[in-house]
């Protein structure tokens, strides 16, 4: 059970891409995406973790004590604020398949003809 | 390929891809054993160089500083990219939106959410600026502040009172705010060029852990990153509201 | 100073952003362009400083203790100082040419391209691996963004999301490969993360994330079957931004693989015949599927899409020879064939803004009045054929005698092949679009209209738009003809490939690298054959396709029967699907997955 962070990991990318493989809503396959992409944070999190550790703000603790890494709380931030963001640019891109379909299906977007 | 044939394609090769994975994730140390030498070196030092007692945040803005820029830019981008998708298009036309008409687009709130909605933006705001400020000092930063700022829109959106937000202008507030941030944080990087340093060094004076005007550039860096983040999350809120409550395609009633 | 190539077009972008509503569209335009030639220029400065030692830039000052690099460096070295350069190139190149093009939100669009340049440089120049995946996201979204832009057309709309979404999984296998590095060696830094590595073992988390790291750059590369996002994507960029797609960004992702590999991987996962044979696979593949989609294509931008995809094959032959001979050939073709591909697209462009279409079959005869271009076009098929004296040429012969070298001729003749399709296909576009020829062209609709009327109704095109495609075809024949460049190209390509070195320039700032002796010159003539070979190869195929009433009837009526199903399979797989192409991103993953660890146990 040592590795189960890892498996919750591997799962989560798998199940969210399973989402935006099979999806007929938009909106819906940018949130299977972001549960993909919350795969990394959980993985990038669990690698960082030290048992017994506490948060690496030494305010009211000496200095020493027994930390988690902080460096894998930096990736998560800027792993969180890119996801965020490529979620906001693909559901404006939602919107404009919605304004001119009028369907948010994917299978009904159409391709201009080769 | 067909749905079905999709889904089966795709199933059979996430089953090997999942074994791959789950393959090469028995590798890593046990959940709970930190081993690399990174984390711990800065656990050590960080406090004692940077004076900052928040070494996630010593390592977001000053030993990591230019991935944060390029976060940043991230950001900057995306909203740059909403803003020329969502800006009215040829054939629509802004309608504003009548707060009294009965058939309005925005739902309709009831007194009591106007009421606690307005009462939480204030201590909101001033959440916000508190943890943007306190970055360096407590969990937070100008990423987290930033957001918890722009919720403060949101909350007047919610409250129905979208129409007085409006005219405070959001976007432009918000774009000035998002390239003040974005350019602030280049500046205080080529500061240290200035200074006769390399890019995003630390040459402010660092002042002691634990006080408010501590850790060199931190905090301005924080201040920065908030500001940008604030102004980019509320410029996103107003062109994703612009679409729902005012601009109109021709022919559609409101 | 090795920063500012990157801080001084996010400032100038952030500062244009904020200035938009009031700034005068001129004073954009040329402040755009400006900075973009001052980052050029930056490049090229780090290029030449880097040939005699890699430039390395801690950022904020922390050098590295005991060999734990604290910070985030540029380790600079020739071959991504090139890249960056190029990028520059094009950017620059790009900016001039839509310097008459009024599109509107232009301010904002100015500051997404700067942003786009500073992530591309950053990418190239830097040293550590997460630094990477944030510049690699940088320019990605980006990307999205600039291709996105023109989305009134609802099929583009698909192809944008499309786009966004595949890339997207890439960066998130990327960040997943970054992970499982981290949590062996705790390190980020490249240069750390091979010397950790190498005193240890391939085991299974050693294949599994550079597996992870190489099918998320094969993603951005457009390597099949990562690819499907690649031809949307270019067809609904405006030209300012499909020139530094074609030029640079899908060959970034190869860059960045080799590098990667070069850097960290290269002790546990030792240069065999087994791993050769993977990335060989999928580089033939690429560039057997891309070289034929190309051929299918009549859509001006999907054609040099599909271009791209299947030079990018070719480049990653180069590479997966694994040794710095190949390496060498792949990053000259690379360079040299950027700036055709860009100066082709600028042509495109050209077409599309006086004729206003760019499907060759619409367009037939209604170029006549257009010779230069034509000539422009011509240049470039050729160029991409690999004729002498463009840079491409020189590429070649040098990965065609690494391949030689390596006992695996026959990718000789895959050069051969691909080269002529993709220019065959130019060729016939050309031929159909200037000329008239072809099944519909000649008397039938363009006569209706005569010369004068023509050029009447059309634009005066401006210098500002024939200077770029110019400019850059020039560029791709000096990169061929600078003396001494094959003995730089060897001496910068032994320098990537070899990773203790590296490691040693970035951790302990050790510049002196033995000087590999004077290089045995290369024999040119043989490849000179070759590449003749592929170009009448090319205009052979362009012309059967455009005079097919010149061919014997059985053999229109063989290839007709050979020819449809292929085509038809082929089209009915690239159909612009979402779903399909994240499908197949996971077979092709767990593909070389299971290859990988077939030939690494």
């Amino acid at each position: 059970m040592s590795h189960l962070p890892y498996v919750v990991a591997a799962w989560l990318l798998l199940v969210g891409l399973y989402g935006v493989v099979t999806s007929r809503n938009l909106v819906h396959a940018i949130i299977c995406l972001s549960v993909a992409q919350s795969s990394t944070y959980i993985l990038l999190l669990s690698v960082g973790f030290e048992r017994g550790g506490t948060a690496p703000i030494f305010l009211d603790v000496p200095v020493g004590t027994k930390a988690v890494d902080p460096v894998v709380g930096a990736l998560a931030l800027t792993d969180i604020v890119v996801g965020a963001t490529v979620s906001a640019l693909l559901l404006a891109l939602a919107v404009q398949a919605y304004k001119h379909h009028g369907s948010l299906d994917p299978e009904r977007l159409g391709r201009e003809q080769d | 390929m067909t749905p079905t044939l999709r889904r089966r394609v795709f199933l059979v090769a996430a089953v090997a891809a999942g074994a791959l994975l789950l393959w090469g994730l028995t590798g890593l140390p046990d959940y709970g054993v930190y081993a690399g030498p990174y984390g711990d070196v800065l656990n050590q030092v960080a406090v004692a160089e940077r004076k900052a007692a928040n070494v996630v945040a010593a390592v977001t803005f000053d030993y990591r500083g230019i991935d944060t820029m390029g976060e940043e830019f991230i950001l900057f981008a995306a909203v740059i990219g909403v803003a020329i998708l969502l800006r009215a298009q040829r054939g629509e036309t802004e309608q504003p939106p009548d707060e009294d008409a009965a058939d309005r687009h925005a739902p309709a709130t009831s007194n009591a959410v106007r009421v606690v909605g307005l009462a939480l933006v204030g201590p909101v705001v001033l959440f916000g600026i508190y943890v943007v400020t306190h970055g360096h000092l407590s969990p937070g930063g100008g990423f987290q502040g930033g957001v918890v700022l722009a919720t403060a829109a949101l909350l007047v959106y919610l409250s129905g009172e979208y129409v007085t937000l409006r005219r405070v202008s959001p976007e432009v507030v918000g774009d000035l705010a998002e390239s003040t941030g974005a350019a602030g944080y280049v500046g205080v990087g080529l500061l240290g060029v200035a200074a006769g340093a390399t890019f995003l060094a630390n040459v402010l004076p660092l002042g002691e852990p634990g006080a408010l005007l501590s850790a060199g550039t931190i905090p301005v860096l924080n201040l920065a990153v908030g500001l940008e983040v604030a102004g980019g999350f509320v410029l996103l809120l107003s062109e994703f509201l612009e679409q729902t409550l005012v601009i109109r395609r021709p022919g559609e009633v409101t | 100073m090795a920063a500012l190539p990157v801080a001084l077009p996010v400032l100038v972008a952030a500062i244009l952003v904020g200035l938009a509503p009031v700034c005068p569209r001129r004073a954009a335009d040329a402040a755009t362009l400006a900075t973009a030639a001052v980052v050029t220029l930056l490049c090229l400065a780090l290029l030449v400083r880097s040939l005699d030692e890699p430039v390395v830039y801690w950022f904020g000052g922390w050098t590295p203790r005991d060999g734990i690099a604290l910070g985030v460096a540029f380790a600079v070295d020739p071959v991504g100082a090139a890249l960056a350069t190029l990028a520059g190139v094009l950017a620059t190149a790009a900016l001039t040419f839509s310097w008459r093009i009024f599109e509107a939100v232009r301010t904002l669009h100015h500051g997404l391209m700067l942003v786009f340049l500073a992530g591309i440089v950053g990418f190239c120049l830097s040293g550590d691996l997460f630094s990477m995946f944030v510049f690699y996201e940088l320019f990605s979204v980006a990307a999205y963004a600039l291709a996105g832009y023109r989305t009134t057309d609802p099929g583009s709309v698909r192809g944008a999301l499309n786009f966004a979404i595949t890339n997207s999984v890439g960066a998130i296998l990327l960040l997943g490969g970054i992970a499982l590095l981290y949590g062996r060696t705790g390190a980020l830094n490249l240069a750390q993360l091979g010397q950790s590595l190498a005193t240890g073992p391939a085991d299974r988390l050693v294949v599994v994330a550079f597996l992870l790291l190489m099918v998320g750059f094969f993603v951005k590369a457009a390597v099949v079957p990562f690819h499907f996002w690649l031809a949307d994507a270019y067809a609904l960029a405006p030209t300012v931004v499909g020139v530094l797609f074609a030029g640079v960004v899908s060959e970034l992702g190869l860059y960045a693989v080799a590098r990667v590999y070069w850097t960290v991987f290269s002790s546990p996962l030792a240069e065999t015949d087994g791993l050769r044979g993977v990335m060989l696979l999928g580089a033939v593949t690429t560039a057997l599927v891309g070289g034929v989609m190309c051929l299918l294509q009549h859509h001006l931008a999907r054609m040099l899409a599909y271009a791209t995809v299947s030079h990018v094959g070719l480049t990653l032959a180069g590479f997966a020879l694994l040794g710095p001979a190949g390496a060498g050939g792949a990053v000259l073709y690379l360079v040299a064939d950027g700036m055709i591909k860009g100066s082709l697209f600028i042509s495109v462009g050209i077409i599309d803004h006086h004729l206003h279409d760019v499907d060759e079959r619409r367009l037939a005869g209604r170029g006549r009045h257009l010779p230069w271009l034509a000539a422009l076009m011509v240049a470039g098929a050729l160029g991409l054929a690999g004729m002498p004296p463009f840079g491409t040429f020189l590429g070649k012969a040098l990965m065609e005698e690494a391949a030689v070298e390596t006992g695996l001729p026959w990718l000789i003749g895959l050069f051969v092949v691909v080269a002529a399709l993709t220019s065959a296909a130019l060729l016939r576009a050309t031929g159909r679009v200037f000329c008239g020829l072809g099944p519909r062209g000649g008397a039938g609709t363009a006569a209706t209209r005569s010369p004068d009327e023509a050029a009447a109704r059309h634009p005066h095109v401006h210098a500002t738009q024939v200077v770029p495609a110019v400019g850059l075809l020039a560029g791709a024949v000096a990169v061929g003809l600078a003396p001494g460049l094959a003995d730089e190209v060897q001496d910068a390509a032994g320098r990537f490939t070899d990773r203790p070195a590296y490691a040693a320039a970035v951790l302990r700032g050790a510049g002196d690298l033995a000087r590999a002796g004077a290089h045995p010159p290369l024999h040119l003539g043989g490849p000179a054959l070759l590449a003749t070979l592929s170009a009448l190869l090319g205009l052979g195929l362009a012309l059967a396709a455009l005079l097919p009433e010149r061919l014997p009837p059985r053999l229109r009526g063989g290839v007709a029967r050979a020819w449809g199903p292929v085509a038809a399979t082929l089209r009915g797989l690239h159909n612009g699907s979402i779903g399909d192409s994240v499908t197949w991103l996971v077979v092709g993953m767990s593909t070389f997955g299971g290859l990988l660890v077939l030939v690494v146990r």
